[in-house]
C-alpha cells in the first residue's frame, strides 16, 4: 500500500525532503545486515510505500508540495533533483507568491478556500497512482501561517475527499521561546481543528530535537538543517517496512492503519510522541555497540519517566505498585501514564528479544487490556547504518506538558486581546478562539485523568 | 515572490531614497552574477527592453537588460529630484515616475496635504496605477519622508491616505525622519503632529529615524576607522555609512552617510523577502507578530554591525557581540532607551552564516535583561537569511515594539504644545483651504491617546505577574 506525503509550507516542505532523501539512502546503502532475500523485500516494500518509478528509474516522491510562496518549494524541488537518486514529480506542487504571514486565520479562511480545488486535484492525481492507497501523511508546523492553517484546511478537505482512508498528521511544535510570537495562538487553532479531522497526529518538538543535536549528537552550530535530518531519521524508523505479525509473513500492507489501530483506541485521544535510541553522530557508529536488552530497558525508563532522550533519563521513577487499582491521583509524581504503546525493533538478532517489561499492565490505563495496549513490529533489516535500532510510538502523556504549557500562555495573550485584530480581518473571530481553547482544555482534562 | 514600491516624498524622502536604489543595485550586483534577471530583482526592479524606445513590455525572464527601480518620486521643488536624474542612477528611473513642482511647500504641512495633495490627486493615483500593474504581486509601499517638513510630511502623508483607499490590501510601512529638538525648522512640531495623526491612522508600521542617531553612528565608525587598530582594515564596502562600490563615486554629501543608513535598514528589512533561508520573515510577517495593537506599529530598529573588519576571521564570541550590540543604544536608529522600557514583540532578522542555535543561545542569554510584557513574555520573531550583506559576512537586524518611544512623542507632544498655546504661525495653516482649527485638536488628541495607550501598558511592568485563570471544564 502507498501513502500519499502532503508537505504544507516552509516547515513541512524542508522536513519533508529529509524524510525522503533519509528513506532512499536508507535503501540504497548496503548495511542491511539481512539476507538477501530479506533486503530486496524490504526495498520493494518501501518503494512501492513511498515512490513511484518513473522510466528514467529514478524513483519519484509520493508527495504534494504546498506553499504559498515560491522559494522553499523550488530550493526543495531543485535540491532532490540534484541527488540524483530520487526526486519529486516536477508538476506536483502548488505555490503563490505572497506566504500566509504567519496567520493562521489567511491560511484557514483566505488561502484554503481559494486555492482547494488546486491543491486537491494534485492530491487526486497523486492518490490515483496508487495501486492501492493506504492513507495520507501530511507535514506541517503549527507555528506558521500556511503549514498551520492552510494545513488544518486541507486536512479537513482530505478528511472530506476521502472519508475511509487514514491521515496522520506529522506536526511540528515551534521552539517554546518564540521562531513566531504568535506561535501559541496558531499552536491552539491547529491543534483543535486537526483534532476534528485527522486520525492522529505524531508529534515533534524543536526544544527536543535541539537538545539532541547538542547532546547526543555533538553538533556544534546547530542549523534547522542538522533538527530535520534526526526529525527525518525518527521519523524513517516507523515507517520503513516491518513485519507485524510474526516471522515468516512479509512486510505490513497497511502501515498508516496498523498503526491507528494499533494506538487510537479512543479519538479522544490522537497525540502520539515518538522516540528513537540510539542516536549518536554517523562517526560513532562503528565503534557502539548495543544489546537489545540494554536499548529496551532504556526504551521503557523513556516512557516511564517521559524522558526525551536517552541520557539524563530518571531512573527514580517507577510503575505505581502492581495489581492494585490506583485513582489516578494518587499515581506517583512523574510518572507517564499510557493508552497504548508500539514498539519497533529494526537489526541484527531482532527475533528473540524479550518485551515483556512493556506488557506490564501498571504502565497503562485500566480500561484496556494490556495485551492490546502493546504492540511491537519487527525487522532484521538494520535501518540507516545503525545495527540495532529501537522506536517507541506512545499515546501517553508524554505531550501533556507541552499542551498545557501552550494552551495557558495563548490563553494569557488571548486574555490581553492581544493580536486579534490581525485574526479577526481574516474571519477568525473570538468565540472560534474560545471554542479551540475549550477543545483542547478537554484533551489537557482527558490525558491529565487517565 | 512578491513587489515592493517605493514611495519617496520631499527633499529628505528623495536623498534617503536615492541612496536606497543605488546600495540595493549593489547588493544585487554582488549577489547576482550571471545577469539573469531573477524573482530577487523583480522584487524592486523591472526588466524593461529599451530598444523600443523604453516604452517597451517588461522582461520577466532572461539576461538583465535596463534595470526599472519601482518607485514614484515625488518632490514639490525640483532641485533633488533633477540632481538624482543627472547623476549616475538617472537610467534606473522612468521619466514617468516623477512628480515635481517648482514652489516647495514652504516647511508648512497644511501645503503639501491640502494644496499640492488636492492638485495632484489625480497624477498620484494614477502614476500608482501604473507601477501596480507592473507588478505581479504587490505586497507593500514603502514610504520615505520627514515628518519636520512641508513636503515629505503633508504630501507624504495625504499618498499615505490615497494608498490605503486604492490599494487596502497592500502593506504600507512608512520609514519617518523624526525632527530633532534644535530643528531649524520652527514649524516642525506642528508639521510632526499632524503627519503622526495620518500615521497612527493608516500606516500599518512605522521605522521612525532620528537624525541625532543617525549622527552618533557616523561618528562613532569615523572613530573606529580612524582608531586604526594595528594590522587590521576595515572593509570599505562593509562600513554601514559607505557608498563604497556602488554607483555614486562621486564627493558624498555630508547626508549621504547618515541616509545610508536608512537605505541598509530597508535592504535588511527586505532581505528575507528577496533571498533564500532556512527560516523566512516575510514582510506581512513583521507586521502580524510586531503590531499587537493596531495603532501599536512603531518600531524601534537597529543594525549591526556597523563595520567589519577586513582580515579576521569571525569566531563564535564576535557573532554572540553582534546580538549584544544590537541592543546597546549605539546601534538604533532612534534615540531611546528600549532596555529600560517594555517590549511588546521584538523581530531580530538575521542575514548570513548564522544557525539557529547561534540565535537560541543569544535570545537566552540576552532575555533576562531585557523587560517583556506579561502576555508576551517570549515575544521573540526570528528569520534566518542565507544572503549576508555586501562585505558581510553576517548582520542583524532588530525590530523592537517597545514602549521606549513614548518619551520621544511626549517631547513632540510638547514642542507642539509650546507654539499651539502661543498660536505662533498659527494662521500660516489656517489660511489654507481645508484647514481648521480642528485639525490642529484633532492632531494633538491623536497623539494624546496613543501615548496613553502606552503608558497603560507601561504600567503592567514590574507589576506582579497574575496570569489569568484557565477554562475550567467539567471532567
Amino acid at each position: 500500500m502507498s501513502i500519499v506525503t502532503v508537505q504544507l509550507g516552509q516547515c513541512g516542505n524542508q522536513i519533508g525532503h529529509e524524510v525522503f532523501s533519509a528513506l532512499c539512502s536508507d535503501i540504497r546503502g548496503t548495511h542491511g545486515l539481512c539476507s538477501k532475500k530479506e533486503n530486496e523485500s524490504y526495498c520493494d516494500s518501501c518503494k512501492e510505500r513511498f515512490f513511484c518509478e518513473e522510466e528514467s528509474g529514478v524513483p519519484v516522491a509520493r508527495a504534494v508540495l504546498v506553499d504559498m510562496e515560491p522559494k522553499v518549494i523550488s530550493q526543495t524541488l531543485s535540491m532532490a533533483a540534484r541527488s540524483g537518486h530520487w526526486k519529486y514529480n516536477s508538476h506536483s506542487h502548488f505555490c503563490q507568491k505572497q506566504g500566509s504571514g504567519n496567520n493562521w486565520a489567511n491560511g484557514y479562511s483566505v488561502h484554503g478556500p481559494r486555492h482547494k480545488e488546486a491543491i486537491m486535484n494534485l492530491v487526486q492525481k497523486e492518490a490515483e497512482k496508487c495501486d492501492r492507497l493506504g492513507g495520507f501523511f501530511t507535514m506541517m508546523s503549527m507555528a506558521g501561517g500556511t503549514g498551520s492553517g492552510l494545513g488544518a484546511f486541507v486536512t479537513q478537505c482530505l478528511r472530506d475527499a476521502f472519508p475511509t482512508s487514514f491521515i496522520l498528521n506529522h506536526v511540528i511544535w515551534p521552539y517554546g521561546t518564540g521562531e513566531v510570537i504568535v506561535q501559541n495562538y496558531n499552536s491552539v487553532l491547529t491543534l483543535s481543528h486537526l483534532y476534528q479531522s485527522s486520525d492522529a497526529l505524531l508529534v515533534h518538538e524543536n526544544d527536543v530535537i535541539h537538545k539532541i543535536c547538542a547532546q547526543l549528537m555533538n553538533i556544534k552550530q546547530i542549523s534547522f538543517r542538522d533538527v530535520n535530518q534526526v526529525i527525518a531519521h525518527q521519523l524513517g524508523s516507523v515507517f520503513q517496512p516491518t513485519h507485524t505479525v510474526g516471522e515468516g509473513s512479509g512486510y505490513s500492507r497497511n502501515p498508516l492503519g496498523d498503526l491507528m489501530e494499533t494506538l487510537v483506541p479512543h479519538p479522544e485521544f490522537k497525540l502520539l510522541g515518538l522516540r528513537n535510541i540510539p542516536q549518536m553522530p554517523e562517526n560513532s557508529l562503528a565503534y557502539s555497540t548495543f544489546s537489545w536488552p540494554g536499548l529496551i530497558k532504556h526504551l521503557r525508563q523513556m516512557l516511564i519517566a517521559n524522558a526525551k532522550m536517552e541520557e539524563g533519563i530518571d531512573w527514580q521513577v517507577r510503575p505505581p505498585q502492581h495489581g492494585s487499582s490506583i485513582p489516578s491521583t494518587n499515581k506517583p509524581l512523574h510518572f507517564n501514564t499510557s493508552i497504548a504503546n508500539l514498539v519497533i525493533l529494526r537489526g541484527k538478532d531482532v527475533h528473540g528479544v524479550d518485551l515483556g517489561s512493556f506488557q506490564d499492565p501498571s504502565l497503562y490505563t485500566s480500561w484496556l487490556n494490556p495485551r492490546d495496549a502493546f504492540s511491537a513490529w519487527k525487522t532484521p533489516r538494520a535501518f540507516n547504518k545503525y545495527e540495532k535500532s529501537a522506536s517507541l510510538v506512545s499515546n501517553s502523556q508524554f505531550l501533556l506538558k507541552p499542551l498545557d504549557s501552550i494552551v495557558g500562555k495563548a490563553w494569557n495573550m488571548f486574555a490581553s486581546k492581544a493580536y486579534l485584530h490581525q485574526y479577526t480581518k481574516f474571519g477568525i473571530q473570538e468565540e472560534d478562539f474560545l471554542d479551540c481553547f475549550t477543545t483542547l482544555e478537554q484533551v489537557i482534562s482527558s490525558y491529565t485523568n487517565l | 515572490m512578491t513587489q515592493s514600491v517605493v514611495v519617496q516624498v520631499g527633499q529628505c524622502g528623495n536623498q534617503v531614497g536615492c541612496r536606497f536604489w543605488d546600495l540595493a543595485l549593489r547588493e544585487h550586483a554582488a549577489v547576482n552574477k550571471k545577469g539573469i534577471y531573477d524573482e530577487a530583482l523583480s522584487s524592486f526592479f523591472r526588466n524593461v527592453d529599451t530598444r523600443s524606445g523604453g516604452n517597451g513590455p517588461d522582461i520577466y525572464k532572461g539576461k538583465i537588460c535596463s534595470l526599472k527601480a519601482r518607485a514614484l518620486l515625488i518632490d514639490m521643488e525640483e532641485g533633488v529630484v533633477n540632481e538624482i536624474l543627472q547623476g549616475p542612477l538617472r537610467d534606473v528611473f522612468d521619466s514617468k515616475q516623477l512628480i515635481t513642482d517648482v514652489s516647495g511647500s514652504g516647511n508648512n504641512w497644511a501645503v503639501g496635504h491640502k494644496i499640492y495633495g488636492c492638485q495632484y490627486r489625480e497624477n498620484i493615483v494614477e502614476k500608482l496605477r501604473k507601477t501596480a500593474e507592473h507588478c505581479d504581486c504587490l505586497q507593500c509601499f514603502f514610504i520615505i519622508h520627514s515628518m519636520g517638513g512641508g513636503t515629505g510630511s503633508g504630501l507624504g502623508t495625504f499618498v499615505l491616505n490615497l494608498l490605503e483607499e486604492e490599494f487596502p490590501e497592500v502593506y504600507r510601512f512608512v520609514t519617518s525622519v523624526y525632527p530633532s529638538g534644535e530643528d531649524d525648522v520652527i514649524t516642525s512640531p506642528y508639521n510632526s503632529v499632524l503627519a503622526m495623526k495620518e500615521l497612527n491612522e493608516h500606516a500599518d508600521c512605522v521605522l521612525p529615524i532620528e537624525n541625532e542617531s543617525l549622527f552618533e553612528i557616523v561618528n562613532k565608525i569615523n572613530q573606529m576607522i580612524n582608531s586604526g587598530k594595528l594590522g587590521s582594515t576595515v572593509k570599505q564596502n562593509s562600513v554601514v555609512t559607505s557608498s563604497a562600490g556602488s554607483a555614486k563615486t562621486l564627493q558624498e554629501k555630508p547626508f549621504d552617510a547618515m541616509n545610508n543608513i536608512v537605505a541598509n535598514l530597508l535592504l535588511n528589512l527586505t532581505s528575507s523577502t528577496r533571498f533564500e533561508g532556512s527560516l523566512n520573515m516575510d514582510l506581512n510577517e513583521i507586521s502580524m507578530n510586531l503590531v499587537p495593537f493596531p495603532r501599536l506599529h512603531y518600531l524601534v530598529s537597529s543594525l549591526t554591525p556597523l563595520c567589519t573588519l577586513a582580515d579576521v576571521n569571525v569566531p563564535s564570541r564576535r557573532l554572540d557581540q553582534m546580538f549584544s550590540d544590537a541592543f546597546s543604544r549605539d546601534h538604533q536608529l532612534i534615540q531611546a532607551d528600549p532596555k529600560h522600557s517594555l517590549y511588546l514583540a521584538c523581530a531580530l532578522l538575521v542575514r548570513g552564516n548564522v544557525q539557529v542555535s547561534d540565535l537560541r543561545r543569544n535570545i537566552e542569554r540576552l532575555k533576562p535583561s531585557l523587560h517583556f510584557v506579561s502576555w508576551n513574555q517570549e515575544g521573540w520573531k526570528t528569520g534566518l537569511c542565507s544572503v549576508p550583506p555586501v562585505g558581510h559576512s553576517h548582520s542583524l537586524l532588530a525590530l523592537a515594539n517597545n514602549t521606549c518611544v513614548k518619551p520621544t512623542f511626549i517631547e513632540l507632544k510638547d514642542r507642539f504644545m509650546k507654539l499651539y498655546k502661543k498660536k505662533a504661525h498659527l494662521h500660516h495653516y489656517l489660511q489654507i483651504d481645508g484647514m481648521e482649527q480642528s485639525c490642529f485638536s484633532e492632531a494633538i488628541s491623536s497623539l494624546s491617546d496613543l501615548i496613553e495607550e502606552y503608558n497603560e501598558l507601561d504600567a503592567t511592568k514590574g507589576g506582579p505577574r497574575i496570569d489569568p485563570s484557565r477554562l475550567k471544564i467539567a471532567v
